[in-house]
């Protein structure tokens, strides 16, 4: 991992811990955001965690780009020692694979795609090796996500699966990307699943839906009272499958103001991890199934 | 009471400066596209220039007042018609209750901006009125303005008759000169593709809206071969999906770079290879499809000098309308 340090324009720092994806590579860039956070700096307006980068907006008129670049520089080797641990919580959340919806989006926009004579699970089932989209589906579902970032439009969330690297799924995104997407999609590109928070363009892969809202901005949703966006960076969220009368019926508890989504506290140790994997996902399944 | 709305327009939104603090969730500053512009047609009714105006893309809407209250355009060259009568430009005229001011065909520029004595008082969220279609955010009820919405307005503050002498509003070269500040992942296209982006004259396309503004014309880029990395995808354009910057360039596939503007969406996959100066993001608000532009490559300090340049032209307006 080296990181790299380059200016965006004149009000803002890219950070890239890392070019490819890894834990790793997200809790530094957690722990240097903290720090920015930390040592309040003049003139820094905004600061966004991403997967395995970060970066800092600030005011040029307060700080020189040259003394926010060597103020963050100086924060990296403080981040170098940070616990790669955090308290968080496991959410279960709904998905409807192979859902209607998500499929008309599909076929409406095959010439836009790598394949056009397949479905977007078809065609990520094969180039990832499984036999069967419903195989794959389940591999999908069986081991928990990590959200590694917030971002793109409203709230929608990047989540990077909780298995070994050679266990990842990847797929490329759009040719050319859609300029329509179903409201709740749960969708992938990269090595990343994403939930696509509102209706709108986009380029990941479609697998199905949740009846999940995770952004409300008129906070009428039960659970979004406090704050219109649900998800927020080192979240947990295990998917399970729904059938069709499953989504109709958490759909109408969503919008009834009665749906409470499954959730727990759960710790995340990132040397834990990496030391068991198998075993760390158990602990968290047992967390949320309140065994 | 307030202002009536008689026709809509293209895509009339209420905007004021935005709402910074919220782009690590995926919500966009916003606001008005070309701040400068907004900022003078507030003086100019004597408000506070962080007040709410109207943006109107392209074409203007029909509005009809309820009350007497003063009004300011700025921005795009439109006629300006109030009862048919044609007013002014860059300058504060007042309105009698039951007048109704609509607009001619576009001349010049792209983006009209309203002021209206004591600013647009919809509701604020998350501590702006600027709208943000995407996210259902401010305006009215999270949307661009409709026929028959009725839009309140705040206490006046100082309106007076007020005008800009247009020797103080920037001059518009042709082709349009974007300067761009090199970086990001600028080391992922070779020597030959950073020469001729800057080079080679490009077109604004028919995509070009609040979120970004899509250029043509120049050639596909070459990228620097390399195995692509884990978790960003096969596409020699893509990356592990990252924090985007206001102004970036992104450039999907190597082929027509993207200029992310206000509603810029907060994050992606595809690599970015600089972005343009933030002295010019106003003058992106007021580009018309088909506009031929040229990207200049400029260093920091020129990014910085002219930052400085453009504060102080609104300083210089400032001090010239309070001295009356």
């Amino acid at each position: 991992m080296k990181t790299r340090y380059t200016f965006g324009g004149d009000e803002h720092i890219f950070v890239e811990m890392d070019d490819e994806m890894s834990l790793e590579a997200f809790f530094k860039a957690i722990a240097i955001s903290r720090a920015v956070q930390a040592a309040k700096i003049e003139g820094v307006t905004e600061i966004l965690p991403a997967n395995a980068s970060f970066e800092v907006r600030f005011n040029p008129d307060i700080i020189h780009p040259d003394d926010m670049m060597a103020r963050l520089k100086a924060l990296e080797s403080a981040a170098n020692n940070a616990e790669r641990r955090m308290t968080t919580r496991i959410v279960e959340m709904p998905v409807y694979y192979q859902d209607p919806w998500t499929h008309e989006t599909v076929m409406r926009f095959r010439e836009r795609h790598q394949d056009p004579n397949a479905t977007d699970l078809e065609y990520a089932a094969r180039i990832n090796g499984y036999d069967s989209v419903e195989a794959f589906i389940e591999a999908h579902h069986s081991n928990p996500w990590f959200v590694s970032m917030v971002g793109f439009v409203s709230g929608l969330p990047f989540l990077y699966q909780l298995v070994e690297r050679e266990k990842q799924i990847e797929v490329p995104k759009y040719l050319r990307p859609r300029t329509d997407t179903p409201k709740q999609t749960v969708g992938y590109g990269g090595c990343f699943s994403c939930v696509y928070s509102v209706r709108g363009a986009g380029g990941y892969q479609m697998f199905g839906i949740t009846p999940m809202t995770i952004y409300d901005p008129t906070q009428k949703t039960s659970y979004l009272k406090d704050f219109m966006v649900f998800f927020k960076p080192g979240d947990i969220v295990k998917f399970r499958p729904i059938d069709r009368a499953e989504y109709d019926s958490i759909l109408a508890q969503v919008e009834a103001g009665t749906y409470a989504p499954r959730m727990a506290e759960v710790e995340f140790d990132l040397e834990g991890f990496n030391a068991d994997m198998a075993g760390t996902n158990a602990k968290l399944m047992e967390a949320l199934n309140g065994n | 009471m307030a202002i009536e709305v008689r026709k809509a327009g293209l895509s009339t939104t209420i905007q004021d400066m935005g709402r910074p603090g919220y782009f690590h969730l995926g919500i966009p500053e916003g606001g008005a596209m070309d701040r400068f512009s907004m900022r003078v047609a507030n003086m100019l009714v004597g408000n506070d220039e962080t007040a709410a105006g109207l943006e109107a893309v392209f074409m203007g809407p029909e509005l009809e007042f309820t009350q007497d209250t003063w009004v300011a355009v700025t921005g795009a060259t439109m006629p300006i018609l109030l009862d048919g009568e044609e007013k002014p430009g860059w300058s504060a005229f007042p309105v009698k209750a039951g007048q109704v001011l609509n607009f001619g065909f576009l001349k010049e520029g792209a983006r009209l901006y309203i002021a209206f004595a004591g600013g647009i008082d919809t509701p604020a969220q998350l501590g702006s009125r600027s709208t943000y279609p995407i996210g259902a955010l401010g305006g009215v009820d999270g949307r661009a303005i409709a026929v028959g919405d009725v839009l309140p307005l705040g206490k006046p503050g100082n309106p007076a008759a007020r005008s800009v002498d247009t020797a103080l509003l920037r001059e518009q070269k042709s082709p349009v000169e974007l300067r761009v500040l090199p970086g990001l992942y600028w080391h992922r296209i070779t020597e030959a593709s950073q020469q001729r982006f800057f080079d080679e004259e490009w077109t604004v396309a028919p995509e070009a809206d609040r979120m970004g503004y899509r250029f043509r014309g120049g050639s596909p880029m070459e990228f620097v071969p390399r195995e692509q990395p884990f978790g960003a995808g096969s596409d020699p354009s893509n990356i592990v999906d990252g924090c985007y910057a206001y102004g970036s360039i992104q450039v999907p596939g190597g082929t027509e770079p993207i200029v992310l503007h206000r509603d810029a969406v907060s994050g992606g996959g595809y690599f970015t290879i600089g972005a343009v100066i933030s002295a010019d993001m106003d003058l992106i608000g007021q580009l018309q499809p088909n506009t031929k532009v040229r990207f200049v490559k400029v260093d920091m300090e020129t990014a910085l000098a002219a930052r400085k340049a453009r504060r102080e032209r609104l300083q210089t307006i400032r001090e010239a309308l309070a001295a009356g």
